[in-house]
């Protein structure tokens, strides 16, 4: 199978680069003589390098799998797991036939429309150039002589065209940013306009002009004219309708994810639905922590515990009561003295203990860490040209003296499969290079970032499905309520009208602003 | 309803106090707060926030003022046939310490008095 080459190539790559760390490595024990027992111990143990595997094929019972084994590449182990990167749980075949199928369909659609668009566009553009050299070319001797007043009309008739051109182009000309389930109305509107228009331009040219071959030249390209300025209305016509509109905002869209929660807020002008939901993706991307389906597993398992621990027997028969059964499930729970929230409470007290612990040692390890680095200035480069380092070469020499800590910090968050070594690696060397200061590196693993911050294999996130009991080309309206549906979890959007405002102005004459003093004497007699 | 009785009457006290000759003054041994350009809603004493009449803050121990009977909290009504109920601090001040005077006659009134004859009449 494909997946297990990839995975094979990759770990080439990487015992290529766990060599040449070591040399550095061992280069760094040399020149850094600063004498650091924690440094100088550590560097005596091997340092062997583990794939961690390039793409989500581990399911959930994989990665617990990984953790009991202690395998990282912090620490001094050897071991390097073969099996599980091979196999496939059952969401990764959805998802990758799910990612074949879609990506073949709706290409053809999308060209069809850019096709239709484009020759309609050329054909109108044509036009006007059409109605100006037709009769040149068909009754030339016939025509009238049309001196000055024509030729003006022709350099108008060219800017003009030149104006329309550039206008369209910027306007139409745009990379396609994402494929929507229906067609958008105005744009279809305003093509069927155009070509309406157009159309019944040709009618009138082909049945007054070049039937009866009329010779007043400058009566045709006064008409041309005409075509061109109500083109020119019409592109305008085309900026309200499909950007100005939107401007202005209107509404105000919640965002919550479904499986944990977090909700953000946009505002957004008049879109139809599709449109709306493509902001609110695009929003998601920058806006939403990513997801990471390790953190939800403690929910998981503390709702896995109140399932299970009550069971109802039927003794009186197969009277199926289910609403009887349910309700007596909840009674019976609620009486049982339950801890669990004891437990909560207890657990993550614990947990916070232990990651703001680990975080402090992270950052010391960190800080530590970026003090053996200093950059040369153009004059120390050439003293001393023997030791000089390129980033690389010195982010891989000051980071295994930090790369336990990290390793730990990102374990106890659970943000282990988002960072693999190589990707610290280069974050770290592009620190280096841009004087970033110690916290500025380790900004990204601290907290979890945004989804566009991470490698693309990690998203879970690329196909959405919009479902919505309206209409998706219907505008939005306050109270609409749709979904945006990927494999792993969904984003619920509901849409609220930004209120009426009433505003009314109240003058306050800067003479008035006047005080007196409030007093309470004594006085004593 | 014997409350509204009580009402008309007014629970006054008539104090009779003799100034203490002190050097070169003439003291009474007490000191007083209020009037009508002074703030109402600082007055500690007075029942009803919006009154600015004067009202006895403090008595000195052993002073005329004690020895007279008057007690702080006081709300001094009269001075010598003078109207209190209605002037300016420093008004007050003045109408207290004339150097010609050497006796002064208060009407006083006050709230435990008040409360104490209402008592005795429910009773």
């Amino acid at each position: 199978m494909s997946a297990a080459m990839d995975t094979e190539s990759t770990y080439s790559g990487y015992s290529h680069y766990s060599g040449h760390s070591k040399k550095a490595h061992r280069q760094g024990r040399d020149r850094h003589k600063s004498p650091r027992s924690k440094d100088g111990s550590r560097s005596e143990k091997s340092v062997t390098i583990q794939t961690p595997p390039a793409e989500p094929l581990l399911g959930n019972d994989a990665s617990r799998a990984e953790e009991g084994q202690d395998d990282n590449w912090g620490e001094t182990t050897t071991a390097i797991t073969g099996t599980s990167e091979h196999s496939i749980s059952q969401e990764d075949i959805a998802r990758i036939s799910k990612d074949l199928e879609d990506s073949v369909g709706l290409d053809c659609k999308r060209y069809l429309g850019l096709t239709v668009a484009a020759v309609l566009g050329l054909l109108v553009f044509l036009t006007p150039i059409a109605f100006i050299l037709l009769p040149q070319v068909l009754w030339r001797d016939d025509l009238e002589p049309c001196g000055t007043v024509c030729e003006g009309l022709f350099i108008s008739v060219a800017f003009k065209l030149v104006i329309l051109l550039i206008g369209t182009w910027a306007l139409f000309f745009r990379q396609p940013k994402a494929d929507i389930p229906r067609v958008f109305v105005f744009r279809a509107l305003l093509l069927v306009l155009i070509f309406l228009f157009v159309f019944s331009y040709w009618l009138f040219y082909g049945v007054r002009i070049l039937d009866s071959k009329d010779t007043n030249y400058q009566g045709i390209v006064q008409y041309a004219v005409s075509l061109v300025d109500a083109l020119l209305f019409i592109h305008y016509l085309a900026i309200v309708l499909l950007e100005l509109r939107q401007l202005q905002p209107m509404f105000t869209v919640k965002v919550v994810r479904s499986t944990d929660g977090e909700s953000r807020y946009y505002s957004l002008g008049h879109l139809s639905i599709q449109r709306a939901a493509l902001v609110v993706l695009e929003n998601y991307y920058k806006d939403f922590t990513v997801y990471n389906p390790a953190l939800l597993t403690a929910s998981k398992s503390r709702a896995a515990k109140h399932m299970a621990g009550l069971k109802v027997y039927n003794v009186d028969g197969p009277g199926n009561n289910a609403s009887g059964q349910s309700r007596a499930m909840i009674a019976a729970a609620a009486r049982r003295r339950d801890s669990s929230h004891n437990e909560l409470y207890y657990e993550e007290a614990d947990h916070e203990r232990r990651v703001k612990k680990r975080r402090a040692r992270l950052v010391v390890a960190v800080e530590e860490a970026f003090t053996h680095i200093k950059r040369l200035q153009a004059e120390e480069q050439q003293k001393a040209p023997g030791e000089m380092m390129d980033p690389r070469e010195a982010a891989q020499a000051i980071f295994p003296s930090m790369a336990r800590a990290l390793q730990k910090y990102l374990r106890t968050t659970r943000q282990q499969q988002y960072h693999s070594m190589e990707s610290i690696l280069q974050h770290l060397s592009f620190c280096i290079t841009n004087n970033m200061t110690p916290k500025a590196f380790l900004e990204r693993y601290l907290t979890p970032g945004p989804t566009l911050q991470y490698d693309r294999d990690r998203w879970f996130s690329k196909q959405w499905t919009l479902v919505s009991e309206e209409a998706v080309t219907s505008g939005l309206q306050d109270g609409i309520v749709f979904v945006l549906k990927c494999l792993d979890f969904s984003l619920v959007v509901n849409v609220k009208k930004i209120p009426f405002i009433k505003l009314s102005e109240e003058f306050i004459d800067p003479k008035s602003h006047k005080f007196v003093l409030r007093l309470q004497s004594e006085t004593s007699v | 309803q014997y409350s509204a009785i009580l009402s008309f009457f007014s629970f006054q006290q008539r104090i009779e106090i003799h100034k203490l000759r002190q050097g070169d003054n003439l003291i009474l041994g007490f000191s007083i707060g209020g009037g009508i350009d002074q703030d109402p809603t600082q007055n500690p004493f007075s029942e009803d926030k919006t009154d600015k009449g004067i009202y006895v803050t403090r008595v000195t121990e052993g002073g005329p003022a004690e020895v007279a009977g008057l007690q702080i909290g006081d709300k001094i009504m009269q001075v010598n046939g003078w109207d209190m109920t209605m002037v300016t601090h420093d008004q007050a001040r003045k109408r207290l310490t004339k150097r010609n005077e050497e006796v002064v006659r208060l009407l006083v009134t006050r709230q435990s008095l008040q409360k104490a004859v209402q008592q005795s009449m429910m009773s």
